[in-house]
């Protein structure tokens, strides 16, 4: 066993050494394998980026409620006399002020997008006072909240980021009136910062909505308190609503965009896989034969032939590792925290996020540079211990 | 030709080694192929914008309707051939969220009029202007669904509920296709006549509308009129040719789809430098054969030749190769018709792909057929390994 290890031990080291004699080869294998693991992780911080912009953290006590059959907020609608019992049903936490729910109106502004100057649609959400405590993440970051009843908005983070004409004290015009600019907030990085926010009651009669809502936003006493508040607005003959926890409610709105980016994602990592593992094959097998004659004078040696198969796996893995690590290092710093903006086709609003590169994701990044690695290596390994030793010797 | 014999057999010499190459290189066009595809699929509504067609929204944004009564007003502004309406309906089918598709209320003469690029028959055309309840349906919706021709179907919509709060059903009278390649073939046409005067509300409003111009080279002369026409009134307008209106969409998506190609890019070219080395490496140990082919009288020209035909024959087999298989892939129509309708590898790019293909043989073999080139005989014969 001893014996074993130190005749792995020699010959890996031998291997390893003698790599700088095969720089082209090595450099091309290792340079394929950064590649694969650069485009992976830059592919997968897009979708990973826009599912944290999309979902919230924290305690999950919030609750959403839309008109049965709509499929999100811009499609669905709530009367008045709605939205005075979705606030007055069970489980909604309670203030000094009232009910902590908020009835909300959904609609989308044309502005110009700071990148290509062109019109993108961003939402433009009509809330009550209880709004902001109903959340529990928006602050302030400039200026002030708006009035209520007057034509004032506050602009998340990620929308004055994302379009221009958004900055503090710059007006928006919608129809004949023009909206004053007062403050700037922030959401913990969740979907509310693409949003702007002004009092629905001024929004209503901007966008010819009577006395109309879209959503109601409700607090509820504890994260368990939800079952009974959507019980109890399920089975009230008067309302046709659904009931979704806000999470819940953000990952659906998001699982469209995510699903396609993750998609693809796989679809041209594996297909680059294949191409680097064809890569890594080459370079393993040229190595492997370059060394015909090493090989076999060490078997001839009586050296066994798992330390030789081991050998050659060590390298071609390490060869994997050092490209794995490279394509890595360089997509975390070319595409984290990246900013970006892009439509969510299922709200037809545009989202602000910021591409991340998680520890989960360069973990699954080397892996798979370790997985080709493993496999180019494999084949020209078995290759070398099969080799017939006089054969070999003989053969100049 | 005589030479593609001795290059042929160059190529078989290390079989393994070959096939690895040509793999290589085939999964490399084969992405090149995808990506150029999915590329056309996001830009599909700006190649097909009709040059002589404005699109009129409400100024504020597209989800926000505008009068019927502003076609007949547009039709009046010198400079308007016509102009007909169209309204996002937002249908979905059994009442599943991701059974979605494009479905718009129209008046089914002036649109078919307006939008020549899709093709229905006569008889079905007779058939939609007879059956209220008609609707005519694009030709990948029909194979989404499998709906023919006298389907009844019963959809929802939760934008526009019908009076009563029932479904809204359909009579499918016509299949229409494209007229060209890249046309959009999954949308749902009915008639808004049945629409508005079953809707539970916001009767006699429209979406947005397509306007033609009597004269192409005044199409930015006949907006700025339309919109000076509604200035100031509560629904003003926003006019802008098809082509302007299909790009903003795109720009919608941003940056993401110039990063998505780029990153494609890098893909591509990492997987050529992969194959070109190893091309590079193949020319390189045969140096002192190649010593005894200029010794027996080959000249520099023609060794240069028979390396870089080696380099163009490898990449040209597995290139072509997998631009074919992209080809096929993409001619069987959308991986994902929900988000991308229209599918298919365009002749330009399968031609930039063949460009591609040679010019990587000239680049992989150009160095070590430079080499082979400037040999000189007695160093090459000298070389043993």
């Amino acid at each position: 066993m001893i014996n074993w290890l130190s005749q792995v031990a020699s010959i890996t080291f031998f291997n390893l050494r003698t790599i700088p004699h095969r720089k082209g080869a090595a450099v091309t294998a290792a340079v394929g394998i950064a590649g694969v693991v650069a485009v992976f992780v830059g592919v997968f911080s897009i979708a990973e980026g826009f599912r944290a912009a999309m979902t919230v953290a924290g305690p999950d006590d919030v609750a959403i409620v839309l008109r049965s059959g709509s499929d999100s907020e811009m499609t669905s609608g709530l009367s008045r006399e709605e939205v005075r019992l979705i606030a007055d049903a069970p489980g909604v936490a309670r203030m000094p002020g009232g009910p902590l729910a908020s009835a909300e109106l959904f609609v989308i502004i044309n502005l110009p997008k700071r990148s290509t100057g062109t019109d993108a649609n961003v939402p433009l959400r009509g809330v009550e006072k209880a709004a902001a405590a109903v959340r529990g993440d928006i602050r302030i970051v400039e200026g002030r909240m708006f009035e209520p009843g007057r034509n004032e908005v506050v602009v998340g983070v990620g929308a004055a980021r994302a379009c221009s004409g958004l900055g503090l004290g710059r007006a928006i015009r919608v129809g004949q009136t023009e909206w004053k600019v007062v403050g700037i907030f922030s959401g913990g990085g969740g979907a509310a910062e693409s949003e702007i926010w002004t009092d629905a009651a001024v929004l209503q009669p901007a966008y010819h909505r009577g006395d109309s809502f879209q959503s109601v936003y409700a607090r509820l006493t504890s994260p368990q308190a939800f079952q009974e508040f959507k019980d109890a607005l399920t089975t009230n003959p008067r309302l046709k609503v659904k009931v979704l926890r806000q999470a819940e409610y953000l990952a659906e709105q998001s699982s469209m965009l995510t699903g396609f980016i993750k998609g693809f994602g796989v679809i041209i990592a594996s297909l680059m896989a294949l191409g680097a593992l064809f890569g890594a094959l080459n370079t393993m097998y040229s190595a492997v034969a370059a060394r015909t004659h090493e090989i076999a004078t060490l078997r001839a040696l009586g050296f066994g032939a798992s330390p030789i198969i081991l050998s050659v796996m060590v390298e071609s893995l390490a060869l994997a590792l050092v490209g794995g690590a490279v394509g890595a290092a360089a997509a975390y710093v070319a595409f984290d925290g990246f900013q970006a903006a892009t439509i969510n086709w299922q709200t037809f609003s545009q989202v602000a996020f910021a591409f991340t590169v998680t520890p989960r994701l360069l973990t699954y990044a080397v892996t798979w540079a370790a997985a080709i690695g493993l496999l180019g290596g494999l084949f020209p390994a078995l290759r070398a211990a099969r080799l017939p030793v006089a054969a070999a010797l003989r053969d100049t | 030709m005589r030479f593609l014999v001795l290059v042929w057999n160059n190529l078989k010499r290390k079989k393994l080694r070959t096939s690895l190459t040509l793999l290589s290189i085939f999964v490399a066009f084969v992405l090149f192929g995808l990506l150029c595809s999915i590329r056309e699929a996001f830009m599909a509504g700006v190649s097909m914008a009709g040059a002589d067609r404005l699109v009129v929204r409400h100024k504020v944004s597209l989800i926000m309707n505008l009068p019927v009564t502003y076609g007949p007003r547009m039709e009046r502004i010198p400079g308007v051939e016509s102009a007909v309406h169209w309204t996002w309906f937002n249908a979905i089918y059994q009442d599943e969220p991701k059974n979605f598709f494009g479905s718009f209320p129209v008046n089914p003469e002036p649109f078919l009029a307006m939008h020549s690029e899709y093709l229905l028959p006569e008889d079905q055309k007779q058939a939609w202007l007879k059956t209220r309840t008609g609707a005519i349906v694009g030709r990948t919706l029909t194979q989404r669904f499998g709906w023919k021709i006298g389907d009844r179907v019963p959809l929802t919509s939760p934008i526009w509920p019908r009076k009563g709060d029932q479904a809204w059903e359909f009579e499918i009278v016509g299949i229409y296709d494209g007229a060209q390649k890249g046309t959009d073939t999954s949308g749902f046409f009915f008639r808004y006549d049945y629409f508005d005067e079953a809707r539970a509300r916001g009767e006699g409003t429209v979406g947005w509308y397509f306007v033609r111009v009597t004269d192409v080279n005044r199409v930015a002369e006949v907006a700025n009129a339309i919109d000076a026409e509604f200035a100031n009134s509560p629904y003003e307008t926003k006019t802008e040719p098809e082509g302007a209106f299909a790009q903003g969409f795109i720009q919608q998506m941003g940056n993401f789809t110039t990063i998505l190609i780029g990153i494609l890019s890098a893909v591509f070219f990492t997987i050529l430098l992969v194959a070109g080395n190893t091309m590079a490496q193949a020319v390189r140990e045969r140096t002192g054969e190649l010593g005894v082919l200029k010794a027996v009288g080959f000249s520099n020209g023609l060794v240069l030749a028979l390396v870089l035909a080696e380099s163009c024959l490898i990449t040209a087999v597995g290139g072509l190769a997998g631009l074919g298989a992209a080809w096929l892939f993409a001619a069987r129509g959308s991986p994902i018709p929900a988000i991308l309708p229209v599918f298919y590898l365009p002749t330009e790019n399968v031609i930039l792909g063949v460009g591609l293909v040679f010019a990587l043989g000239l680049v992989a073999g150009i160095l070590p057929a430079l080499q082979a080139m400037r040999l000189q005989i007695a160093v090459a014969l000298r070389k043993t390994d």
